[in-house]
């Protein structure tokens, strides 16, 4: 019997997986195994360049078809996984066949956040995630007046910058008083705060959403805990998302706000591996013990680690995580893990639209958000990534060259 | 539909017929170029569909931009006067012929 590596999410993590085992010659089965009925595609794009293309729909396909055959890469979409046997080593799935696995990986992802308040149902609702649901948004808000989004996470602002970009009014329901609160710094926060406002989006920080209203059938606009009414035509709601855990749980795996992992990424199982979206692991860069991350970095760089280890090189994950944002005109990009900063140092003005937020804990640098101002973000990777060590006065003064703080320290001088 | 030529590190070239409109990156990916890898799909935040632009194009195509600059720091091939992201260049009928060199590696 040929040895076989199941991979059970067909995203960015399980794509990378399979690739991976191929590139790096691995000459037993892959599988890639995905609910969704498409190939691996790009998520990024959907909630901002895929929305404003008009006439025609953006390509964001991963590889095209042949890429699959030429790489004996075997994919099976619409396809779920339903149960599997540690003992036996089978995985089984809901078209009723069942794989024998040499080594199991749960890309499984995570889902989004229902809001169960009345109506959320209701025709002009919607939520971002899968390519189709962005297809149904595309259409629906180049016919859209007036929009009210759910949640000022990322997914909800960028989305409310494309829909500011096509004239749409847009209304921001948030329920903490800021945006984005549980990723940015409070500084960085406020900048988006104001300049968002400034492109027209109107915020209503610290309110809830208590229903939905409906117009014969269709969505009308939504109704504040506190009776504000707002009208509508499109809804979209942003509460962030819930990791997929169920497989890994019917099979007694460890959970613990995800699917739990070793730093090899492996899980309780040594023939099972987790990642991406769906996993929690030991980070070197986190405050935290234990995180779970929801971001392109993690999925491809932990994909690369996974085959790795599936091929008989185990390195402990250590990719330093970076993330990004692009909300209008503002490009956001974070390097490092900076929850559970006591100290912001700023650089450049943050009146502005450039400028970077440095995040440091007891003096050590966590990370770096900075909006439009790229150099210092890939500074900041290496930075982080490096564990230099720069101190807050390096930080705010622009006269310190980042760049070159980041490339020459080397060896044990600078360490942080 | 313009006609872009991809020449391998190892020699190979691959003529593809690209869409108006779409990255130099996507049309790569698209014409089964397995040397642009575009891990973040095209937002100019990996530097992962690093191209060497031939000289003699360089003047026709978009300048590089403060994020692509950046990003082109970060490449895991050396960085050359020639290099693009190809992710931050449209095809346009004017790019008809264009010739661009894929690095070795990508990640």
């Amino acid at each position: 019997m040929t040895a076989t590596v199941a991979i059970v999410g067909a995203g960015l993590a399980g794509f990378q997986v399979a690739s991976s085992l191929r590139d790096q010659h691995y000459q037993g089965r892959v599988l890639l195994i995905g609910e969704e009925p498409h190939r691996p595609y790009h998520r990024p794009p959907l909630s901002k360049a895929f929305l404003l293309n008009a006439p025609e729909e953006l390509s964001v396909a991963m590889r095209p078809d042949p890429y699959y055959a030429d790489k004996k890469i075997e994919v099976l979409s619409s396809t779920r996984a339903v149960s599997v046997d540690r003992t036996h080593r089978k995985l089984a799935l809901d078209n009723g066949s069942v794989i024998d696995f040499e080594h199991l990986v749960l890309a499984v992802g995570a889902r989004n956040r229902p809001l169960h308040v009345p109506g959320y149902d209701l025709p002009g609702v919607f939520f971002l995630r899968h390519l189709d649901e962005a297809r149904a948004l595309r259409v629906r808000l180049h016919k859209a007046k007036q929009a009210v989004v759910i949640g000022a996470g990322f997914i909800g602002l960028e989305f409310a910058a494309a829909a500011r970009k096509l004239g749409v009014a847009v209304t921001v329901l948030e329920v903490a008083d800021r945006p984005m609160s549980r990723a940015l710094s409070a500084p960085m926060s406020a900048l988006f705060s104001r300049e968002l406002a400034n492109s027209g989006i109107r915020f209503l920080f610290g309110t809830q959403l208590k229903r939905l209203i409906d117009d014969e059938g269709r969505v009308a606009g939504v109704e504040t805990v506190e009776g504000a009414v707002i009208d509508a035509d499109l809804v979209l709601i942003g509460i962030g998302v819930i990791p997929n855990v169920e497989l890994a749980a019917t099979c007694n795996l460890e959970i613990r706000n995800g699917i739990a992992v070793d730093a090899n990424l492996s899980t309780s199982d040594p023939h099972i591996s987790a990642l991406g979206d769906c996993a929690s692991y030991p980070s070197p860069y986190a405050a935290e013990d234990f995180v779970r991350l929801e971001s392109v970095q993690n999925a491809s760089d932990q994909g690369r680690c996974v085959a790795a280890r599936i091929l008989g090189r185990p390195t402990p994950y250590s990719a330093v995580p970076w993330f990004w944002s692009d909300q209008g005109a503002l490009k956001l990009q974070i390097a490092g893990l900076t929850t559970g900063h006591d100290e912001t140092v700023l650089r450049g003005d943050p009146a502005g639209i450039s400028c970077s937020v440095f995040c440091f804990r007891e003096g050590r640098l966590l990370g770096v958000e900075t909006v439009n101002r790229p150099a210092d973000h890939m500074a900041a990777r290496r930075l982080v990534g490096n564990h230099i060590a720069i101190s807050p006065a390096e930080a705010a003064d622009e006269s310190v060259d980042l760049k070159r703080l980041a490339t020459a320290a080397t060896g044990e001088t600078r360490r942080a | 539909m313009p006609k872009i030529t991809f020449i391998k590190s190892d020699g190979a070239e691959l003529v593809i017929d690209a869409k108006e409109g779409a990255t130099l990156m996507q049309a790569g990916i698209d014409g089964g170029i397995n040397g642009i890898v575009a891990e973040c799909g095209g937002c100019c935040q990996c530097a992962t569909c690093h191209v060497y632009v031939a000289p003699v194009w360089q003047g026709r195509l978009s300048a590089v931009s403060e994020s692509e600059d950046a990003m082109l720091d970060n490449t895991v091939c050396d960085r050359r006067p020639e290099s693009r992201l190809s992710c931050e260049i449209k095809i346009t009928q004017e790019l008809d012929g264009l010739v661009v060199h894929v690095p070795m590696r990508q990640v």
